[in-house]
């Protein structure tokens, strides 16, 4: 099955005593958008950051892109082709839009080790394009992003991750914190994203957004998968059963 | 917004500022502060009968009154050129303690690479080696001294940069600790005692004038050396912070030290080369202070770092890190020779000097942090 761009085997985290993550099977096909979904504390988070490199897997595998690999930390993990929006948005305040755009991927003139010149009007031209093809409305790219509203800044990240985007995209609770019109504009950013084909990872508690979004929805409970059904043979409350409990066995489902 | 815009109006949060248009750079408010200063000082000269930086007397050929200038200048050359390092350092969110202690030991060794053999016919009675056996180490070309002042800066930065980064101790300790060590340093070098007698190249460095007399139809300068590497360095770094990779790095390490790290920037080798650099800058100070001196002295660059820092904050630098920038620094040193010129132009009494120095600068960050709160509740 060459489609497979992420397939995790056995993948478990224990945090001394406490097992988040308990033989987690899961897998993503080209172009294919997963949500995953559970009560807090239900592992969602903990499966994304061994993923992502953020933390190191206490046992099982996970193959990306056809080869089985082991990344050190988010940048290993970047450079491999998963982009994540994190929780905690990784931008810098007094830096305007570009440059969070560019951050560690700055592009040059001419290099010349840490005193390389900066391209500053190409960084500039690739934002605004990258702006409006996520349809991010920033009123000046110039400004540092500190005088942004939290939205704004949100969708600056995530316009940085779909920018980029190049095999996968991971998106941990990308709306928690967002007005109407701003989800609106982040559930716009994920149907691009649906449309050029990059596979995605939705964190999210809002079953309103899964269902208008994802093609299908995995359920964490107690650090285990305990479903994995399409979009369409499902709804709200056979979802919600499996959150809570009511429907579904803990042990061997295979995502 | 009273009229409807092409612009979204939702998630401005009610900010009054328009957020189209790009913010107005703060170093705009430093040069209006600049600028009161002078003409308040002006005032109180002509009140006086004096002038404050125009020339009263007729046959000069100048329009401006030179002679301050070229003081105000000298006095900001030494201690701007620290502030150029130490602007960086804060604003990748550190802070450098040691730069005064730096200049203090840098002065010292560097002396006794640049000390003539003779004066006056006799041996150099402040001669650090001994004339007999090490006669080959005086009257040694100008660039030993010069390459000695660089290496003894960057081994203090470096020793700096590496324990910040490595062994994550605040800077704040880091430096302390090597600001009483390089005094340490520069005290025992000669037990106390000052070097002094440099050669004559040596002594050119400072007291001489590359640029020669600079005439722009009524103003005319001669340009003193260390106010023309002064203006060099900060435009140097001016570019650098502006418009390198070094300078975005910088910004992005002081506004989000994490974000820094996850978006792949090598964080601990960045803060020992900004340490480094401004270990260099105060050697460079001290290059031009001992050579201006013609003599080193143990307690050489005392307090320097505090007015470096001071310059810096008065220039809009934000000691929380990633925001500030060279040219606000260069004019918060014009304000600190402007304070110092002023009150002795208008025969204020030095210790009456220190405390409006102390008050202006407390001023100035309770001032930038009003306007960031004001800013930030929009």
């Amino acid at each position: 099955m060459s489609d497979i761009i992420l397939e995790t085997r056995g993948l478990t985290k224990h945090y001394g005593g406490v097992h988040a993550l308990e033989d987690a099977n899961f897998t993503l096909r080209e172009g294919e958008h997963v949500a995953v979904v559970g009560d807090n504390g239900a592992g969602k988070s903990t499966f994304v950051r061994q993923i992502t490199g953020v933390e190191q897997r206490s046992a099982g595998q996970i193959f990306f892109d056809g080869n089985e690999v082991r990344h050190t930390g988010p940048l290993e993990a970047r450079e491999a082709g998963i982009e994540t929006v994190f929780q905690t948005l990784a931008l810098a305040d007094d830096l305007d839009v570009p440059s969070n755009l560019f951050l560690g991927r700055e592009m040059f003139k001419f290099k010349l080790g840490p005193f390389s010149w900066l391209d500053r009007k190409a960084m500039r031209d690739r934002t605004l394009e990258a702006l409006k093809t996520t349809a991010v409305k920033i009123p000046n790219v110039d400004n540092p992003i500190r005088n942004m509203s939290g939205g704004q800044r949100q969708c600056v990240a995530i316009a940085r991750t779909a920018a980029f985007a190049s095999k996968l995209v991971i998106m941990d609770e990308p709306t928690a914190a967002l007005g109407v019109q701003e989800t609106a504009q982040v559930e716009n950013i994920i149907r691009g994203l649906k449309e050029r084909g990059v596979p995605l990872i939705l964190v999210s508690h809002n079953l309103r957004q899964v269902f208008d979004l994802v093609d299908r929805i995995v359920v964490f409970r107690r650090g285990r998968i305990v479903a994995s059904v399409l979009r369409g043979e499902t709804d709200g409350n056979d979802i919600v059963s499996y959150i809570t409990g009511v429907k579904g066995n803990a042990e061997g489902a295979y995502a | 917004m009273s009229q409807p815009s092409a612009q979204p109006t939702h998630g401005l949060g009610g900010l009054k500022y328009d957020p189209t248009k790009k913010a107005r750079a703060p170093e705009w408010n430093v040069l209006l502060a600049l600028i009161v200063m002078i003409v308040v000082f002006e005032l109180l000269n002509r009140f006086q009968g004096n002038s404050f930086l125009f020339n009263m007397r007729a046959n000069v050929n100048s329009i401006f009154n030179v002679q301050r200038i070229d003081i105000m200048l000298l006095q900001v050359a030494v201690i701007g050129i620290i502030a150029l390092g130490v602007t960086q350092v804060i604003i990748i969110g550190g802070i450098d303690l040691s730069s005064g202690s730096i200049v203090g030991m840098t002065a010292m060794i560097v002396m006794s690479f640049a000390q003539t053999m003779t004066v006056n016919g006799n041996p150099n009675p402040k001669g650090y080696w001994n004339h007999e056996l090490y006669p080959w180490m005086y009257d040694l070309p100008v660039i030993v001294p010069i390459v000695v002042a660089v290496l003894v800066g960057l081994a203090a930065g470096l020793v700096n940069g590496l324990l910040i980064a490595y062994t994550k101790i605040p800077p704040f300790i880091a430096t302390l600790g090597m600001m009483v060590s390089a005094r340490g340093v520069s005290s025992w070098y000669t037990n106390g005692d000052p070097i002094s007698f440099p050669t004559d190249t040596y002594a050119k460095l400072s007291n001489g004038d590359w640029l020669g007399q600079v005439t722009f139809g009524l103003i005319s300068w001669e340009g003193q050396n260390p106010a023309v590497v002064f203006i060099l360095l900060a435009v140097l770094f001016h570019v650098v912070m502006k418009y390198t990779l070094y300078g975005k790095r910088s910004y992005a390490i002081g506004s989000n030290e994490a974000a820094a790290r996850m978006s792949g920037i090598n964080v601990d080798r960045h803060k020992v080369l900004v340490y480094s650099i401004a270990g260099i800058l105060a050697a460079v100070a001290a290059l031009l202070l001992t050579s201006k001196n013609l003599t080193a002295q143990a307690g050489m660059g005392m307090q320097y770092e505090l007015d470096a820092i001071a310059m810096a904050v008065i220039g809009g630098v934000s000691l929380s890190g990633g925001r500030g920038s060279i040219l606000g620094t260069v004019l918060g040193a014009a304000i600190f020779s402007v304070i110092i010129s002023g009150f002795t132009s208008i025969r204020l009494d030095a210790y009456y000097q220190e405390m409006v120095k102390g008050a202006i600068i407390v001023g100035a960050v309770v001032m930038d942090q009003y306007r960031q709160r004001r800013r930030a509740r929009g």
